[in-house]
């Protein structure tokens, strides 16, 4: 997109703006909390020209959506513009009234947000919002011309049946169709920039494919600049021409794409690039099996030194430790009235899992993937089929069996926010299974704490603190820890790294790693994300509509997919089409 | 849906059987003979007495009468009252009359939550904000019938603005100023909801794309923050309604209202065991009825839910 400069200036009215697009200069945003004022952008400064799309990309609380936000004033109530100056279009916008804000917004500055699932209103129809964007920018007059272009901004974003969706509620959609609508509202009044702040990090691979293409498409045909928001650096080096990487509210490094991820400068970049799984990672080994023996976090130095030794490490006749056959579950659904629906979430599943190997499960939303392992930890009775774990066979086991096996199989969630007790202390947390299976008494349950404590890296002193005092990685730490509490054969890891920040995932992938060396686990991993699997798991299992549509080992499946369905999910890795830096 | 709405009336029967048992039982037991406490000061014929007793059943056994009454109920005949009035025509008669009360004071109520509380969480933490705090706790704080009392001394007596009491003349006018009282003493609740529930749709991201989409704060307040925070300001209003149906015999009896409440207390004096179960049995299962419109409503406000 670097050869359309030369068709913007013939585009633009004589006596229009000439140069760039947006230019921020020394932007300074800080928001207002208890312990004072906090500043979350510190001196950011850069241009994006007409039709241009430039990503920014960092972690967690980088200060990435706050500049997004900061540039047409949707700050939280707290937030606040300490100086420097935004000018889009040739129009300064810091000190702007509300009021001559919104003649901007939505005409000039289209922004699609987040989370689908929480930026439509609940209580208004799809076609409500979108007839309310319209009328907004003055698109349309009477009602009837409102609702026509509504259904036409709509299908633009392709949403084929938008006539009949029109009167539907944002719950009646699925979560790609409500990021489509979203897309069609930011677009709908042909603004000279789209800000899209992680306009599908909440969706499947294949839907954000999808959606971010036809995105691409609709931008480049109207000549729409693009400040794209992400964490996700392949996406951004994919998706943008020029990439900003911010860290902790200043530029840390910033450039053309394809070159700042070949050739970054600056330390920060090269550890996010160096923590980013990617079709070229290797399997992540202990510390204590790889050559290197240090205990690097490197995935990209991992593929270079790729040891043909480590896959032999698992040799293909452990006992097996988890065994599933013709597992299926068929929930009934009330549809209103007396008609119910039956749905089969897991559709005769069989695979197995051996002592000291992973097992990733992989699938998108809806496949199946949870449901199976909420089964295979006893949460959920299987409707038919069998799940052996460790020689206990799950079928018509007695209470007391089940409590004992629990003891020997764990589980680990995805949300580290959600999943700690916020009332008890970290001690308390990861005591909690050796107390409710009578192990020990109370030092040697205290001195089991500390013990894990060390195997997840983590200092002793943080048992008497309380998971809000913890950032998610070492949330996710204790999470591991309470599972590895019991000395468990086998540990499900639902999710478990998806909700954390590349740098962190990649500390705790390595940590999952070492405690399988050590311990020698068994993991069964729930996932949406391939690239993750390709460092995790040494096989794979690929799940759609609920049934296994093909296994097998981990570089089987990334150099030869057999299934359409596994060759579109591997397609769909963010970055996967670009070189990274060695 | 229907499937729904009849489960929530099938649930009504116990809640019916159980009531009429309890009241009936409960008056049953009260001390003193009711027949004797008729004739008053003086002492009646004992044949007189039994045969009144045998009018009104009073001489059987208590499980006989509670049938026997039950009996009654289902056919529609809710028993004589002992000036011999139907008991049927003494709540047609009354019932409108409360019901306009206390409809007055449920859209009052409504009206003070949703505006005070629209503007306290608009303005949170601002000069508003608190002062509506304080003023709500006080009028809260205050039992209803003080406030009563108040408002008849200052607003009826002290300076004539309306009705001391209401007696016969139950326009809405007249009943006006009751309402209001009771409204007061109330919307304290509903207030804080909607103040709560402004305040947090305020940081919802909806709003915030509401923004982003050009839209400015004089149709984003009304449509997309108000609308969302009243749906749980609408159901504690529709509760009230009905707790007030059946609870709004001080006030009736402070204003001289010939109302539902009014009329059921002269009757617990009196020891009128038709009238006692017969009303509070008529009003239980209005309580039950609009807790169920109350849930159905839930469905109309919020387009999430579903009965099914």
């Amino acid at each position: 997109m670097n050869n359309v400069t030369t068709s913007v200036v013939s585009r633009q009215a004589p006596g229009q703006h000439h140069g760039p697009l947006v230019a921020v200069k020394d932007l300074e945003v800080s928001f207002r909390t208890l312990g004072g004022s906090v500043s979350a952008v510190r001196g950011m400064s850069f241009d994006i020209w007409p039709g241009e799309t430039v990503a920014i990309v960092g972690e967690s609380g980088s200060g990435k959506s706050t500049t997004a936000t900061a540039l047409i004033n949707l700050l939280p109530s707290n937030g606040r513009i300490g100086a420097g100056s935004i000018t889009i279009d040739g129009r300064e916008m810091v000190g702007l009234s509300q009021d001559q804000m919104a003649s901007v917004r939505g005409k000039l500055v289209g922004y699609v947000p987040q989370d689908p699932m929480s930026n439509l209103n609940p209580v208004w129809s799809v076609g409500f919002q979108v007839e309310e964007a319209v009328r907004a920018n003055g698109l349309a007059h009477t009602r009837k011309e409102i609702k026509a272009r509504a259904v036409e901004v709509l299908k633009e974003a392709g949403l084929a049946d938008a006539d009949r969706r029109m009167k539907q509620f944002p719950h009646q959609f699925s979560g790609g169709m409500r990021q489509r609508v979203l897309i069609g509202i930011g677009l709908a009044a042909d603004p000279k920039l789209l800000i899209a702040d992680e306009p599908t990090s909440a969706l499947d691979v294949t839907v954000q494919k999808t959606i971010l293409d036809h995105l691409d498409t609709l931008t480049r045909e109207n000549h729409t600049a693009v400040l794209f928001i992400t964490h996700d650096l392949g996406l951004a080096a994919e998706r943008a021409s020029k990439l900003i990487v911010m860290h902790r509210g200043k530029i840390v490094e910033a450039g053309p794409s394809v070159e700042l991820l070949q050739d970054p400068q600056h330390p920060y970049t090269k550890s996010l690039i160096a923590a980013a799984p990617s079709l070229a990672s290797r399997r992540i080994r202990g510390a204590s099996a790889s050559d290197d023996g240090g205990t690097t976090l490197d995935m990209a130095r991992l593929a270079a030194h790729h040891h043909g030794t480590a896959e032999e490490l698992h040799v293909s006749d452990a006992p097996v430790s988890i065994e599933v056959k013709n597992l299926t579950k068929v929930f009934s659904i009330r549809k209103g009235g007396f008609r119910t629906e039956s749905l089969t979430a897991v559709d005769n599943v069989s695979f197995t899992v051996r002592k000291g190997s992973t097992l990733a499960l992989v699938g998108e939303s809806g496949s199946g993937k949870t449901t199976a392992a909420r089964m295979i930890l006893g949460l959920e009775p299987p409707t038919s089929g069998d799940i052996v774990v460790g020689g206990t066979n799950l079928n018509g086991i007695s209470r007391k069996g089940m409590f004992n096996l629990r003891s020997r199989m764990q589980p680990v969630f995805q949300d580290p926010y959600a999943s700690l007790d916020p009332q008890r202390s970290i001690g308390a947390i990861i005591a909690e299974p050796l107390k409710v299976h009578a192990v020990g008494d109370r030092p040697t349950r205290v001195a089991r704490v500390k013990e894990l404590l060390d195997q997840v890296s983590l200092p002793q002193a943080i048992a008497q603190r309380y998971p809000n005092e913890l950032s998610g990685g070492q949330r996710q730490r204790v999470a591991v820890a309470r599972a590895l509490a019991l000395k468990p054969e086998v540990v499900v890891l639902d999710e478990a790294v998806s909700a954390l920040d590349v740098l962190v995932q990649a500390q705790v992938l390595q940590l999952l790693a070492d405690l399988q060396e050590d311990l020698g686990l068994t993991y069964l991993f729930i996932t949406h994300d391939l690239a993750v699997v390709r460092v995790v798991a040494d096989e794979v299992a690929v799940m759609e509509n609920g049934k296994i549509v093909e296994t097998g080992t981990t570089d089987e499946i990334f150099a030869n997919a057999q299934k359409p369905y596994t060759q579109r999910l591997l397609d769909a890795i963010p970055g996967s089409g670009i070189e990274w830096a060695p | 849906m229907l499937r729904y709405i009849l489960r929530r009336l099938l649930q009504a029967v116990p809640v019916f059987l159980g009531t009429t048992f309890l009241i009936y039982f409960m008056v049953f037991a009260m001390p003193g003979n009711p027949i004797v406490a008729l004739f008053g000061d003086k002492t009646p014929n004992p044949a007189q007495v039994a045969v009144l007793e045998a009018q009104y059943n009073l001489d059987k056994p208590f499980f006989v009468q509670y049938v026997l009454y039950l009996k009654n109920v289902l056919t529609g005949d809710l028993g004589t009252t002992f000036s011999g009035r139907n008991v049927n025509e003494v709540f047609g008669a009354t019932f409108p009359v409360t019901l306009k009360l206390v409809l007055m004071a449920v859209v009052l109520e409504f009206v003070l939550s949703v505006v005070i509380g629209l503007i306290s969480g608009l303005r949170e933490g601002k000069y508003f904000d608190n002062a509506s705090v304080v003023v709500a706790l006080v009028l809260n704080s205050l039992p209803v019938f003080v406030a009563l009392f108040l408002a008849q001394y200052f607003i009826g007596i002290k300076w004539g603005l309306a009705p001391v009491t209401v007696g016969r003349d139950t326009s809405w006018g007249a009943m006006f100023v009751p309402a209001l009282v009771i409204a007061l003493t109330i919307y304290v609740t509903g207030m804080r909801l909607m103040r709560g529930s402004v305040i947090e749709a305020r940081s919802e991201d909806y709003v915030r794309t509401a923004y982003a989409k050009g839209l400015t704060s004089r149709r984003i307040v009304p449509v997309h923050i108000a609308r969302n925070s009243l749906i749980p300001v609408v159901t504690n209003s529709a509760a009230s309604f009905g707790a007030l149906i059946a609870g709004t015999t001080i006030t009736e009896g402070i204003y001289n209202i010939p109302g539902v409440g009014n009329t059921l207390f002269q009757a617990i004096i009196r020891g009128e065991n038709a009238t006692v179960v017969s009303f509070v049995t008529i009003l239980t299962l209005l309580y039950v009825i609009v807790n169920i419109l109350v849930d159905l409503l839930y469905a109309v406000l919020d387009p999430r839910i579903r009965y099914v």
